[in-house]
């Protein structure tokens, strides 16, 4: 219920947002939880595994037990802490992991079968029969356990990753970051504050202490003012770094519109990477629970999440409160709440010594031996120093002590110090260059020792960035000492949890030591203690303290697990924002891309590259009936094809050929000005990397040609050979792939087509020969290459041009006869042909097995010539490029394996395989490359071609790869 | 035979505005790529010396009026808005100028915008005025110069025009969604 007065909330703004079709009403600037206990919910979820009722623990993104479930409109976003979670209007929240509502879930009998449920229960249990682990077992176990539940769609909201960069990283925005901010933004240093709540302040909103004789939140409010109107100090709220990584990066998420109704260009999240000189780490810290018996009934939560509640959201979490502590702080609470008129029943104190002077009863050495109450405490019971209480109470505020926040000085493998006089883990210094932990997070707890730490922390950084600080006061604030006396748990035979997210008792702990599990790692996995989305936060270190007291060892020789990135859970979707669907690449589009949609092509990608896949008449109902008009109109008239996309490299230089020589296996220093000669280049290991054309522009300037996919390989091993083989050579290149837009003209009409193009009619211009031509005012280059096996050309003009001429091209080789082509015209033409794609040269092939061992030259070096020649790349066992022509009129794949017929078809008796196939309608047959051992004196031979995957199995001949124009005489036309 | 039509990367656009900053198609410009041989860089300046540029040092841009010099790699720039002059065997001279798409993106959210593509320090401090660098910008690789406090020339492959104005144009929508609400 809300307390009149109190709180930062604004109670000007209601807000009604719903949990389990309930509608209920906050204010602004409430949480779910807050807003929740201020209408009584006490119950907000079911736990892990044995389905009890919970209720809100903590007030921070550490809460173990208040996960729900936000439905949004396109999203359903399951684990969602409630404590994290703003209220706005419109908001749908469902509680999660029962069934078949939260009140009454069914699956509560595991709570009844609870003495059967620990820890290893499941592997020492189903383990027979061993199959079923995996597929009956596993499922129905993690049905029963369980977090919320996805919607099984896409996630289709908007996600945002940036990058940020700053002199000085405040990670918290307590006194301690407040300070450290205030600081180094007046000596001028770019500095970003990271703030994980929605409001900046920390525990000063919480506290409600004094600071400089203002209210802690007033001086939080006005040093926030202070810093926004500072240029150089950037400010990001609901942002919480997740990790912290090599050369002073961290990974922050930022919580953009989860607390907004959706609006459609509004990010849910953003992921930023900060890049720091320094960092100050004033994370503050996190209160610990303490084990006792049934310490997971709703009402019982954390005296610091109480005061929260109280002074910040005020909302008082019960009617009559009781307060156990083993240490002076908690006693704030319970006089705050007093002082708010909320009745405390009493203080029960775990120290014998303590001040038993208060307003209200005060138990010392006390002990709570048993709880009742199942949707909510009712009654707690217990021992104390001068006897036993029973207490009627509705909210109990525990407080085992404070754990610094250090999680993030873990994360480059740096463990933490153990100090025995606040009986916690400190950051070790420098564990993360750069990176100092201050305040709370570093074991000084109160406000005047944090405010100094921060001034301190930013001065020494300062320091290192060589800038000035101004001198100033630190405000004067409370500096009481932190006095506690360790309390881990209060021994009981009753279930005692340590760890609520994943209901891991003190019981479970010690099961693990006495199994012997007794390394801290290995009872984590045991139990699974600290392995949920809280990862641990409140229990890690009590859990330790378990470990350590069963194993009779000390809490530091125990040790802690291992704290990895992230800090918080991260979604994916924020990790790898833009990147989804068509996001996940560039794409690259041709010139002629437009005018072949308007044709009506399908396009398909090749690699980042749209291409036609082909170009459909009225009355094709089929790709094929395209493709095999398309691969006729070649043959017979003249067809037109974007072949833009092959990668083109400019290289000029006095030492260009002799560089050409040196990466290509054959000689292009002879290669006369103004011809084009096929090129093959090997890897260093031998292996074919790339084939093309390189054309000779001049005496020292080369145009060399790549394929479309190995355009960016080939680049970079040029890159390669020229800085480690050659560096000092007259040799420079660059890509000018995307300057030039190239088609491809091919069919015997082809030189009509482009006398129609062109200024003047295209004069003797053999095969392999190339220059410039002029259409209009643009120059253009011509080549004549073929890929198809017709009569061919590739004309090429500057980019800008590629759509006015693929048109003009396109539409008067119609009046031909001709037209477009696709890649699947493409495809066929080149099979037909006996020519390569990376379908052939895939990586594991030689020039020989290629049947171009007569292109490597003998009388020159080459990379890849001396590796070519190793055992196992050369002689007949090799597999080497065939044709393979079906016996029967029946369809082929690529990808099938070859037998010689007689033999089983087993592995080892797989003697080739296919890696291209078409239909031709020249030969009126499927066509296919291969590989074969020993293929090229097996011409003739009968193989067997079987395609287990799509149930394949057709007897071949074995054929030269060259079925069309053997002797090139069309080529040459 | 009619003369052939020119076409830039994205033709159609008009200049996308959000919160004051605009992304917008540049003009098609002349741009070679001057890429110097070994020990030409005094032959390579005095080329370039009508022009009243000079060879940029690494990371470095030269400007004059319209016509600039950018630093695009190892002893390679690119010369923008002006034909080359007559390098003498001093320098490889290709023509680039179809090869890129440049964008221009200028106001007071253009650090922000690029801040979610780029993985670099645009603070002034260390992205000064007329500094240039080859950089990721998300998925694509490209060159990125900086002519203003708030404004920038950024250029990728042409092929990739559609991409880059959707990454960030939707990093202009998304910075105004993000902004307090009036």
């Amino acid at each position: 219920m809300r307390i009149a007065g109190k709180g930062l909330i604004d109670r000007e703004t209601p807000v009604s947002f719903s949990f389990d079709g309930k509608t209920y009403q906050g204010f602004k600037g409430d949480t779910v939880a807050s807003a929740l206990l201020a209408n009584g919910v006490k119950v907000v979820g079911r736990s892990f595994k044995y389905h009890r009722p919970r209720g809100v623990l903590s007030a921070g993104s550490e809460e173990p037990n208040a996960l729900i479930e936000v439905i949004g409109k396109v999203n359903q976003t399951p684990n969602v802490r409630a404590t994290v979670q703003e209220v706005f209007e419109g908001l749908v929240t469902r509680s999660q992991n029962r069934f078949p509502s939260l009140r009454f879930d069914l699956m509560a009998v595991n709570d009844y079968a609870a003495p059967f449920l620990s820890a290893g229960f499941y592997y020492k249990t189903f383990m027979w029969p061993r199959a079923f682990w995996e597929r009956v077992y596993e499922p129905l176990i993690r049905r029963a356990a369980g977090l919320g539940s996805l919607s099984g769609k896409h996630d289709e909201g908007r996600y945002e990753k940036a990058y940020a960069f700053c002199d000085l990283l405040v990670i918290g925005s307590g006194p301690t970051g407040l300070m450290a901010a205030l600081t180094a933004g007046r000596a001028g240093a770019d500095v970003i504050l990271v703030e994980e709540d929605s409001r900046i302040g920390g525990r000063l909103l919480s506290d409600d202490g004094v600071i400089d004789g203002s209210p802690s939140a007033a001086w939080a409010a006005q040093t926030l003012a202070v810093l926004r109107s500072m240029a150089n100090v950037r400010i990001m709220a609901r942002t919480t770094v997740t990790g912290a990584y090599d050369h002073g990066i961290y990974g922050a998420l930022e919580r953009v519109g989860l607390h907004r109704g959706a609006s459609p260009n509004l990010p849910r999240e953003c992921f930023w990477r900060i890049t720091a000189t320094r960092a100050v780490l004033a994370a503050g810290a996190v209160e610990r629970p303490i084990a006792f018996a049934m310490n997971d009934r709703p009402g019982i939560m954390m005296a610091s999440a109480v005061q929260t509640y109280l002074n910040r959201y005020g909302v008082a979490p019960g009617k009559r409160v009781t307060v156990f502590a083993n240490n002076d702080n908690a006693r704030v609470v319970a006089r705050q709440l007093m002082a708010a008129g909320v009745h405390v029943a009493a203080i029960l104190d775990s120290r014998a010594d303590a001040s038993a002077v208060e307003d209200c009863p005060v138990y010392l050495g006390a002990q709570i031996t048993d709880t009742q109450g199942r949707h909510g405490l009712r009654q707690i019971t217990g021992t104390h120093s001068a006897g036993a209480f029973d207490l009627e109470t509705d909210c109990l505020a525990i407080s085992g002590g404070w754990n610094p926040t250090l999680h993030i000085t873990c994360h480059m493998n740096g463990r933490p110090k153990w100090r025995e006089d606040i009986a916690a883990f400190v950051p070790t210094e420098g564990a993360i260059p750069g990176l100092r932990a201050a305040g709370a997070a570093n074991g000084d707890f109160s406000t005047t020792e944090c405010l100094a730490a921060g001034q301190s922390a930013a001065q020494e950084a300062l320091g290192i960035l060589g800038r000035a600080s101004t001198v100033g006061g630190v405000p004067s604030a409370e500096s009481a000492a932190y006095a506690m006396q360790p309390l881990w748990e209060v021994p009981t035979d009753k279930r005692a949890w340590l760890d609520f997210a994943n209901d891991v008792t003190t019981k479970d702990v010690r099961l693990s030591a006495q199994e012997g599990f007794t390394s801290v790692e290995h009872m984590k996995r045991y139990t699974t203690q600290g392995m949920a989305p809280d990862q641990g936060k409140n229990s890690n270190v009590g859990a330790l303290a378990i470990l350590a007291d069963s194993t009779g060892r000390g809490i530091p020789e125990t040790g802690t697990t291992t704290y990895r990135p992230p800090f918080v859970p991260v979604s994916v979707a924020a990790f790898g924002a833009g990147g989804r669907a068509e996001g996940f690449a560039p794409q690259r589009f041709m010139t002629s891309d437009q005018a072949s949609r308007d044709r009506g092509a399908p396009m398909i990608e090749a690699g980042l590259w749209y291409r036609p896949s082909y170009f459909p008449k009225p009355g094709e109902t089929h790709w094929r009936m395209s493709c095999d008009r398309e691969v006729q109109m070649v043959r017979k008239s003249v067809g037109v094809a974007d072949v833009s996309t092959l990668g083109k490299i400019d290289i000029q230089g006095k030492d260009a050929a002799r560089f050409l020589d040196f990466v290509y296996t054959n000689t292009f220093s002879t290669l006369p000005i103004g011809r084009v000669r096929y090129g093959l280049m090997l890897r260093e290991d031998g292996l074919v990397l790339d084939d093309g054309t390189t054309a000779r522009l001049g005496e020292n300037h080369y145009l060399l040609t790549t394929t479309t996919a190995a355009a960016g390989l080939v680049m970079r091993h040029l890159d390669f050979v020229h800085q480690t083989h050659c560096a000092d050579w007259d040799l420079r290149f660059i890509s000018v792939t995307e300057a030039w837009a190239q088609f491809a003209v091919a069919g015997p009409q082809s030189r009509n087509l482009l006398n129609a193009v062109l200024d003047q009619p295209l004069p003797d211009f053999p095969f392999m020969a190339c220059g410039t031509v002029q259409l209009g005012n643009v120059t253009a280059r011509l080549f004549r290459i073929s890929f198809s096996g017709e009569q061919g050309y590739e004309i090429a003009v500057p980019t800008r041009y590629g759509e006015s001429l693929f048109r003009d091209l396109c539409a008067k080789a119609e009046t031909m006869g001709g037209g477009p082509y696709g890649m699947e015209a493409l495809n066929v033409l080149r099979i037909e042909k006996g020519f390569i794609t990376h379908a052939e040269i895939h990586g594991r092939v030689t020039a020989a097995d290629i049947g171009l061992e007569k292109m490597v030259s003998a009388k020159k070096d080459c990379i890849g010539q001396a590796m070519a020649q190793r055992p196992g790349l050369v002689g007949p066992t090799r597999e080497q490029l065939v044709g393979l022509k079906p016996l029967v009129d029946a369809p082929i794949t690529a990808g099938a394996h070859l037998f010689v017929p007689g033999y089983d078809l087993t592995r080892v008796n797989s003697v080739g395989y296919t890696t291209s196939v078409g239909w031709s309608p020249d030969q009126q047959s499927h066509l296919a490359l291969g590989f074969l051992v020993n293929g090229r004196a097996r011409h003739g031979e009968t193989i067997r071609l079987v395609d287990r995957l799509r149930d394949i199995d057709v007897l071949c001949m074995v054929c030269d790869p060259v079925f069309h124009d053997p002797k090139g005489e069309k080529l040459r036309a | 035979m009619p003369e052939l039509i020119a076409k830039r990367a994205l033709p159609g656009k008009e200049p996308f505005v959000r919160l004051g900053t605009t992304l917008a198609e540049a003009p098609l410009v002349q741009m070679t790529s001057l890429a110097l041989f070994p020990g030409q860089e005094k032959a390579v300046n005095k080329a370039l010396k009508p022009l009243g540029l000079q060879f940029p040092a690494p990371g470095e841009a030269v400007v004059k009026d319209d016509i600039a010099l950018l630093w695009t790699g190892r002893e390679q720039a690119f010369l923008i808005g002006v034909a080359a002059p007559a390098m003498g065997g001093s320098a490889a001279a290709t023509d680039q100028s179809d090869a890129w798409v440049h964008l221009t993106l200028s106001g007071p959210q253009a650090v922000e915008v690029l801040a979610r593509y780029v993985p670099m320090d645009l603070r002034l401090t260390a992205f000064a005025v007329n500094r240039v660098a080859r950089t990721p910008l998300y998925h694509m690789s490209a060159v990125i110069h900086r002519t203003g406090d708030d404004s920038f020339r950024v250029m990728v492959f042409r092929s990739m025009a559609q991409t880059a104005w959707h990454d960030l144009s939707t990093a202009l929508d998304t910075l105004a969604a993000r902004a307090p609400r009036a």
